[in-house]
């Protein structure tokens, strides 16, 4: 009998690769938002010697603390995810997409590590100064960290800077700076981390209006909701321009994630932008896809077809054919390895040319059905819509508290420290939306068009991930749970 | 191979080797842990305890996934084959350390759910599993594992994996081997030792500092058995060779002896690094007013290790033996990145000094002064 993967495997690996980045995401934007609100604060007490600034940014830093060690943990499961659950993958690709995670850990993750432990311990050990460079220190290696896990993932997205070669059977790094300044990671670590900034605001300034409406702790919020607003306008702002450049590189390189984020089944000329329901911007798609009101976007059937001028004017092909092109591509690779090991010089050569030639279709060569080439369309529409309404309004709802806060009204409109609140919520659910479009987008490809998630995965029994799933489940929920009971209890408690 | 390509090979299998030993010696966390209801009578004490490794934990953790981070990096095959293969023993090993992380934050916060004595059995499965796991998954580089590497797969379209576990229990079968145990319950007692060392360093209190050093002694006499038994076995035992032209896997007798004679660096490295180990120990043990055993213990303990892996690294030899398909068995030359990535990676290595040197600023930073009850109670951050 032949030897086949087992698809629900493949599936209990990507749900429990997709549990851990979620709950892994819950704790990190916060953990990036909260380091600059308290950065700002800490800069302040050192800048004015204000003892004020010196318990608010304390303050903020015990709820840092409390978020901060169950986002470590959850991380740490992530970076070992890629071998127990992923090792094709990390063979295959591991040549290049295992340097970033290194940098991570050497540049980022002892930056983090050794100055988080002297903000915290550091208080009567260590000089104002140094306390606060720990604290922006933090911070910046959180930030680093961001940079080199999401140049891996933009690399998953869109490969660049590799070569693959028949010889050691993977892809090779050929080009560092290819890989590490992509523009497409450029544009994700800004629209990620800026996000993420507004989490922390979202969150400063919805803990501050729960103090408002107790009539506690009226000082220590209103100044918080001042700075977070600032932090939380700004990160809006570029969030919006930044997720506007991001739209722009998907339509160039991954067209299908934005046929289905716009539920596009048959594209052309003169796009419209559908807002939700009948309501349509005339031509805003196409404006937005291809920088002309007039400019072809492909739809899903058209991606699937072919036929059509992609924008460097070649012409685009079917599905079908792709797969043709992919399967060639592989049984050429077989027939090189038997050619090199038979020492057949001229085979092997005539092989390569083939793998060569038809190497951009690779990964097509794994996909069984091209039903499977098409993104949940639903999922990937309302997750778009989510993202972009949420990151309107909020835009809008840090302006308004700023200009309430400059007006010295903040304290009394009630109903707005209700809004504040619930824009908690809000800004998660904006900030997991947007992943959902990055990744669900991308499906079936871990990485874009050279390999599937069913040539990515290991060799295991459906039940053993099933039951590592089930484990993480129990144990993240239990843990999550826990820490939003601690936070809560040490909000009610309030500062020191 | 250029010989550019070999030197790249044998630096990145150094630093990972580095990386593996100072990790070794970070275990004083979880050994500390493990000794948390032994030493500490008291919720006092429990808290003197569980504040100062608190204090550490994260380098631990970090130092774990950067061990991880470097080895994906610099030898992809060993990431998907081992991970990927050896799937239930990395994960009970990550399951505990995710337990360990939050449960100092959480343990004595109001509203933590399951209530502190839970958060520090936590902290005492991790520091029993963690090290003994550890161990044993180290002790397969020398005895082997269960596993096939075909990178013909990648042609097959109904099957692509290139590395399979040649069994159902994905890495569980590394406890079934004595000699891997013994040597997982040596990296154990010795996370122990270590922890007791660093409790001495680190806290002022006469009564517990007392039992610390009671409890050395019988940490120390366990380590030294397991550890001389595991040492003298694989000295002894044929060992994993590789022919460097054909690149062909056949057992060598006494190949680790070997290996430490023909690379007498390693065995004056493993010497000085043991020598510490028993001088950080004696000392301690024997002056009751001495503190810095930590340091020449840890530091021995990181040239031990080190002298260890490389050992079962160089020299022609397969640091990752399968018992299934000896060709499968992964060295450094067929397991490696390329020359180009590996050759950058060795840039950015450059940084790792000045790393050392901002972590080593800290922690003197933090230490300043030793941990007392008092100062506990004027800390902003106690756990």
């Amino acid at each position: 009998m032949l030897e086949t993967i087992d698809t629900s495997m493949i599936d209990w690996a990507r749900a429990q690769f997709a549990l851990t980045a979620i709950y892994h995401w819950l704790f990190v934007p916060l953990t990036l938002g909260l380091a600059v609100v308290m950065g700002i604060m800490e800069t302040l007490y050192v800048t004015t010697g204000n003892e004020f600034w010196k318990r608010t940014a304390k303050f903020w830093m015990k709820l840092f603390g409390i978020n901060f060690a169950i986002g470590v943990a959850t991380g740490l499961i992530l970076e070992f995810q890629f071998g127990t659950n992923w090792s094709n993958y990390s063979w295959f690709v591991g040549d290049i997409f295992g340097a970033p995670l290194a940098i991570e850990g050497i540049l980022a993750f002892f930056m983090e590590a050794t100055f988080v432990a002297v903000m915290f311990f550091g208080w009567n050990k260590v000089s104002k100064k140094f306390h606060l460079a720990s604290t922006w220190l933090t911070g910046l290696g959180a930030t680093i960290s961001a940079w080199w896990i999401l140049v891996a993932n933009s690399w998953m997205q869109y490969p660049v800077g590799m070569e693959f070669n028949p010889e050691t059977m993977r892809n090779e790094m050929v080009d560092f700076m290819a890989v590490a300044f992509s523009p497409v990671a450029v544009m994700k670590f800004l629209h990620t981390v800026l996000s993420s900034w507004i989490v922390g605001a979202a969150f400063v300034v919805g803990v501050s209006a729960w103090y408002l409406l107790r009539k506690r702790e009226k000082e220590l919020a209103l100044a918080s909701i001042r700075v977070a607003a600032c932090v939380g306008l700004f990160a809006a702002l570029v969030t919006a321009a930044t997720g506007d450049k991001s739209a722009y590189q998907v339509a160039q390189v991954q067209p299908m994630k934005l046929a289905v984020m716009e539920g596009l089944y048959d594209g052309g000329t003169n796009q419209p932008l559908t807002v939700v329901g009948p309501i349509k911007i005339p031509q805003m798609l196409s404006f937005l896809a291809t920088r002309e009101a007039s400019g072809y976007v492909p739809g899903i059937n058209n991606i699937l077809n072919g036929g059509y001028e992609q924008p460097d004017g070649s012409v685009a092909l079917s599905a079908e054919e792709k797969i043709v092109r992919g399967k060639k591509a592989i049984s050429a690779l077989a027939d090189f390895r038997s050619a090199k090991q038979s020492g057949d010089e001229a085979a092997a050569a005539e092989a390569l040319q083939t793998i060569e030639e038809n190497m951009p279709y690779f990964g097509y060569g794994y996909i069984k059905d091209t039903a499977t080439l098409v993104p949940h369309v639903g999922t990937m529409f309302w997750a778009f819509r989510v993202m972009v309404g949420l990151g309107m309004y909020f835009i809008a709802f840090f302006a308004l508290i700023l200009f309430l806060s400059y007006k010295k009204r903040l304290g009394e409109i009630n109903w707005l420290h209700y809004v504040a609140l619930w824009t908690i919520p809000l800004a998660y659910i904006a900030s997991h939306a947007g992943w959902i479009v990055a990744e669900v987008g991308r499906q079936p490809w871990t990485i874009q068009d050279m390999l599937p998630v069913n040539a990515a995965v290991s060799k295991l029994e459906a039940g053993s991930v099933q039951t590592t799933f089930f484990i993480f489940l129990v144990m993240f929920t239990l843990l999550l749970i826990a820490e939003i009971g601690i936070m809560v209890k040490a909000i009610k408690k309030g500062a020191e | 191979m250029d010989s550019t390509y070999i030197f790249l090979q044998h630096y990145w299998w150094f630093l990972v080797s580095l990386l593996g030993a100072l990790l070794v010696f970070l275990l004083f966390v979880q050994g500390g842990n493990s000794l948390l209801f032994l030493l500490g009578r008291t919720e006092q004490e429990r808290s003197l305890l569980v504040n100062s490794t608190g204090r550490k934990w994260e380098f631990t953790f970090t130092t774990l996934v950067t061990f991880g981070g470097a080895f994906f990096a610099s030898f992809p095959l060993f990431y998907s084959t081992s991970f990927g293969g050896a799937y239930w023993l990395w994960m009970i090993i990550l399951f505990s350390f995710v337990l360990q992380a939050v449960s100092y934050e959480f343990q004595s916060k109001l509203g933590n759910l399951l209530g502190k004595r839970t958060y520090q059995y936590f902290l005492v499965l991790n520091g029993l599993v963690g090290p003994l796991l550890l161990g044993t998954a180290v002790a397969t580089f020398f005895n082997g594992s269960n596993f096939i590497v075909s990178k013909g797969n990648l042609t097959d379209q109904m099957m692509p994996v290139i590395s399979q576990w040649a069994n159902n229990w994905h890495g569980l079968d590394a406890l079934l081997d004595l000699y891997n145990l013994i040597l997982g319950i040596a990296v154990f007692f010795l996370a122990r030792i270590l922890g007791n060392l660093y409790f001495i360093n680190n806290i002022r209190n006469d009564e517990l500092i007392g039992r610390c050093r009671r409890q050395l002694r019988v940490d120390a006499v366990l380590f030294l058995f397991f550890f001389l038994w595991f040492v003298i076995r694989t000295l002894l035992k044929d060992g994993f060779a590789v022919d460097p032209t054909s690149g062909a896997v056949f057992m060598e007798p006494y190949k680790y002896f070997n290996n430490l004679i023909e690379m007498p660096y390693l065995l004056v490295l493993f010497l000085i690094g043991v020598v510490g180990v028993l001088y950080g120990i004696g000392k301690s043990i024997f002056c009751n007013t001495y503190t810095r055993g930590i340091w020449f213990a840890g530091i021995g303990t990181v040239l031990t290790v080190l002298a260890l892996l490389l050992t079962v690294g160089y020299n022609n030899t397969a640091y990752y033996p399968s018992l299934v398909d000896a060709q499968s068995s992964l060295t450094i030359a067929n397991s490696c990145s390329s020359e180009f990535t590996l050759k950058t990676m060795t840039y950015v290595s450059i940084l790792v000094p000045f790393v050392l040197a901002y972590i080593v600023y800290a922690w003197r930073a933090i230490d300043r002064k030793p941990i007392t009850m008092e100062e506990l109670e004027n800390d902003g951050h106690k756990y």
